[in-house]
């Protein structure tokens, strides 16, 4: 174990400021036109310079870096500290593209990895369906393969952002005479054709990031395709993966540990800041053991990851991990908070919103999505105990499968 | 002994639950919930077409004269039905006049409260949770006649004909709502059933109530208690939704509620709630003949109804995975009817802190 910044680390983190110095701000930031082009072309610039995207291979737009902590860590602290735009955000960037650089077609890289990572185009997850929840492996929207393209009918539900998705990853039952998991192909569809229906759902939050999607003779061609017919299955569960890390990741909870310490001094109690009444203390380095962990946790898998070995068990602790101690952190926020807690969120982005009192009413609920979306916690204990700590599997979900296989994996 | 409702009692509660189950059913209540004003004054009138409006305003005035507990039980009802509208504000200015005020001030109001004709409510909030009759720093002028400042939190102020403002010192007030001196700006209220407004005072002519100093803590305390009725009806009717949706919804073949873990968490749900009923009835009894208890138990009811309704609203909508995160189910109303019981009045915490030092700790 060295955490230890050497010399070379401080080199690096005078390269990426002199970097940062010489590329941003730009001298005249203009309008949003103006401002997506600059984004844009600085990230290109910082890719070249091996600062972004940086697990992605070079021949499909990455940088392609040795995974270094250490060097993450600075190039995120100083990026922060310029406001300098990092990794484009998204679903694409953060699940499709892991899941296609494991198993997509070489044409798929080169044609999809680029383009999403710049934020030029952007995707869905088309996996939930009406019947098809927690038991994802019972979706049962239909594609046939008719000459050279596929056709598509069915429901997809609770899908994020899928009125603004330039393109959906998807699973349809491509094989009805197959059992349940093997009759799944996992296939790339464009959003903006005749037939894909979109209705935008609201939120309990008031915001309308999920949609129903209705799929009428939808058209995709043969090989958009992720893995061979009938492995949509096996695909999927790398889509999930990432899934689970992305919401179980720690940046998120370190942003709201860290609004949470600024709600906490911000707040007068009794007369004096709530930071130092001693109750709220207690239950904020209650916390932040929790919230340390998680971090180092992440840190530690990287560097497992970075050399090539498993994490084991921890690594499907993660989502749910992050749910719990987002929980614990927006609870504390809640009795921080008192009167706001009776106001509706002035924005809905639990996020990027403003840093006002009201942000924390939807962060409370945004967690509670947290607890659902990518597979709920029932699921991931239900993970955790069979693949993790070596359980049987329940016997109701066992019946469910048509043909037993010998694996034991599912979506859960 | 005998802990439990009378007769009468039980047939109030299936008399209001069959008229919020025909009048408001939870589409209607989604409705309102999402139209501007929220105030339905069909539905208020059949309210008090069922005498609900002076429930506890003395036979005298053209109420039905009960207790507490027999609002309690209203209001629990009203909360398992997420039920749109006045009552909450309604029934505390209510108390608050007859509590404080005189006999010619009861004549005055009184009976146009009981029937219902008139709607009241009560401005006590003036922010930075100050909602106690203790903390009240807005101040009236010539003699208590005249009101210059601001409240907020206000229910359903833009619909009240009568509000009863808490005033320094504790004492509080009443302003007729058509003395044209009020500014009312709504708020973006969370809770849509119960809206609340802010109420700028420009000068109000104010009738002082003269026993209000000794009445406005009791009044506090009634509305503790209601809220905690409140809190128990949406928490129960929580888990009652959460169990018919377990036994319904399918998933790897079978319903749900096969599966153990979630009936496990539904278990809990109910252990968290249910016994609570009896804390909540206590307080309200408490108030009405056992004063020595009766601020403590409406302090330790409301925090610990209030803060058992948010988690399990909570609980239910992972229950019903992404369904229940939508606003277009029935269950965001409950969640944000939780949110207000636990903030107004005051958080469970502070209300733990009264609690503990209303027992002598
Ligand atoms: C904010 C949000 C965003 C989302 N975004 C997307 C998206 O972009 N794309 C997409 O495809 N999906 C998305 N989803 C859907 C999400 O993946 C599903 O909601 C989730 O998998 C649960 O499925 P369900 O809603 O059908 O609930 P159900 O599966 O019906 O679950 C209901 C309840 O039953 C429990 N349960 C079910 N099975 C078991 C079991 N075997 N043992 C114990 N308990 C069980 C669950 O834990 C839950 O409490 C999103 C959901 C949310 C809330």
């Amino acid at each position: 174990m060295d955490l230890r910044y050497d010399d070379d680390h401080e080199r690096f983190r005078t390269e990426v400021q002199t970097f940062l110095s010489a590329h941003w701000p730009p001298p005249d930031r203009g309008d949003d036109t103006d401002r997506k082009a600059q984004e844009r072309a600085f990230r290109l610039k910082a890719i070249e310079a091996g600062y972004l995207a940086r697990s992605i291979p070079r021949r499909y737009g990455g940088s392609e870096q040795p995974a270094d902590v250490l060097e993450a860590a600075i190039i995120r602290e100083e990026f922060a500290k310029a406001w300098a735009p990092g990794d484009v955000a998204g679903l694409g960037p953060s699940l499709l593209v892991p899941t296609l650089l494991e198993k997509g077609a070489e044409w798929q890289k080169q044609r999809f990895v680029q383009p999403t990572i710049m934020g030029d185009i952007m995707w869905c997850q088309g996996y939930s369906e009406p019947n098809a929840g927690s038991d994802l492996a019972n979706v049962q929207t239909r594609a046939r393969l008719m000459g050279d393209e596929w056709v598509i009918n069915g429901q997809k539900i609770w899908t994020s952002v899928a009125w603004l998705a330039d393109y959906m990853f998807c699973l349809c039952r491509t094989e009805p005479e197959a059992s349940k998991h093997a009759g799944i192909s996992y296939l790339l569809i464009d959003m903006k054709q005749p037939g894909v229906d979109v209705r935008r759902l609201k939120a309990i939050n008031g915001a309308s990031h999920f949609c129903e999607v209705f799929l009428d003779d939808v058209r995709t061609p043969a090989d958009w395709i992720v893995g061979e017919r009938g492995q949509g299955w096996d695909v999927s569960r790398a889509t999930l993966k990432h899934e689970r890390n992305m919401i179980g990741g720690a940046t998120q909870t370190l942003t709201y540990w860290d609004r949470l310490m600024r709600l906490a001094e911000r707040t007068q109690k009794d007369g004096r800041r709530a930071l130092d009444d001693p109750r709220v203390r207690d239950r904020l380095a209650v916390i932040e053991g929790y919230v340390r962990a998680q971090e180092f946790s992440a840190y530690r898998q990287l560097s497992k990851a970075a050399k090539g070995e498993k994490a084991g068990i921890v690594q499907s602790m993660n989502k749910i991990n992050g749910t719990n101690t987002g929980h614990l952190i927006v609870k504390l926020a809640l009795d921080l908070l008192g009167d706001e807690g009776l106001l509706e969120p002035e924005a809905f982005d639990p996020v990027t919103s403003p840093d006002v009192n009201t942000a924390w009413v939807a962060r409370y609920m945004q967690t509670l999505g947290a607890a659902i979306a990518g597979g709920t916690s029932n699921i991931q204990r239900s993970v955790i105990a069979e693949r993790g700590l070596g359980l049987p599997r329940d016997r109701e979900r066992d019946q469910s499968r048509q043909a037993r296989r010998p694996s034991q994996e599912r979506r859960s | 002994m005998n802990f439990d409702l009378c007769e009468e009692q039980e047939m109030l509660q299936s008399t209001v639950r069959q008229f919020a189950a025909t009048e408001c059913p939870l589409p209607r209540a989604r409705e309102i919930f999402d139209a501007k004003d929220g105030h339905d004054p069909e539905l208020w009138r059949g309210l008090c077409d069922l005498g609900l409006g002076g429930i506890q305003i003395e036979e005298a005035y053209g109420g039905a004269g009960l207790e507490l507990l027999d609002l309690a039980l209203v209001g629990e009802v009203l909360g398992e039905s997420a039920f749109p509208g006045p009552f909450f504000g309604h029934a505390l200015a209510a108390l608050a006049i007859g509590l404080g005020g005189s006999e010619e001030q009861k004549r005055r109001w009184l009976p146009d409260l009981a029937s219902g004709s008139a709607i009241g409510t009560i401005a006590f909030a003036e922010g930075d949770q100050m909602w106690q009759p203790e903390q009240w720093g807005l101040e009236a002028s010539e003699g208590g006649t005249r009101i210059e400042g601001h409240k907020c939190f206000v229910p359903h102020a833009g619909t009240a004909d009568i509000v009863v403002v808490g005033l320094a010192g504790g004492g509080m007030s009443v302003v007729e709502r058509d003395c044209a001196a009020l500014d009312i700006k709504e708020s973006a209220a969370l809770d849509r059933t119960r809206r609340v407004a802010e109420v700028e005072f420009t000068g109000a002519p104010a009738h002082p109530l003269p026993e209000g100093v000794a009445a406005s803590g009791r009044v506090r305390d009634a509305g503790l208690v209601l809220l905690a009725a409140d809190a128990m009806g949406a928490a129960w009717r929580c888990v009652e939704l959460s169990v018919e949706y377990a036994n319904r919804r399918e998933q790897f073949g079978t319903t749900i509620g096969h599966f153990q873990a979630l009936k496990h968490q539904l278990a809990d749900m109910a252990i968290e709630v249910e016994p609570a009923r009896g804390l909540y009835w206590y307080a309200a009894h408490a108030f009405d003949h056992v004063p020595d208890e009766s601020a403590r138990f409406a302090a330790m009811a409301k925090a610990h109804l209030t803060d058992r309704a948010m988690q399990v609203a909570r609980d239910a909508v992972e229950a019903h995975g992404g369904i229940g995160f939508t606003w277009e189910g029935d269950l965001h109303l409950y969640f944000k009817r939780a949110m207000f019981d636990r903030a107004f009045l005051g958080s469970p915490e502070f209300h733990r802190a009264r609690a503990a030092e209303l027992g002598g700790w």
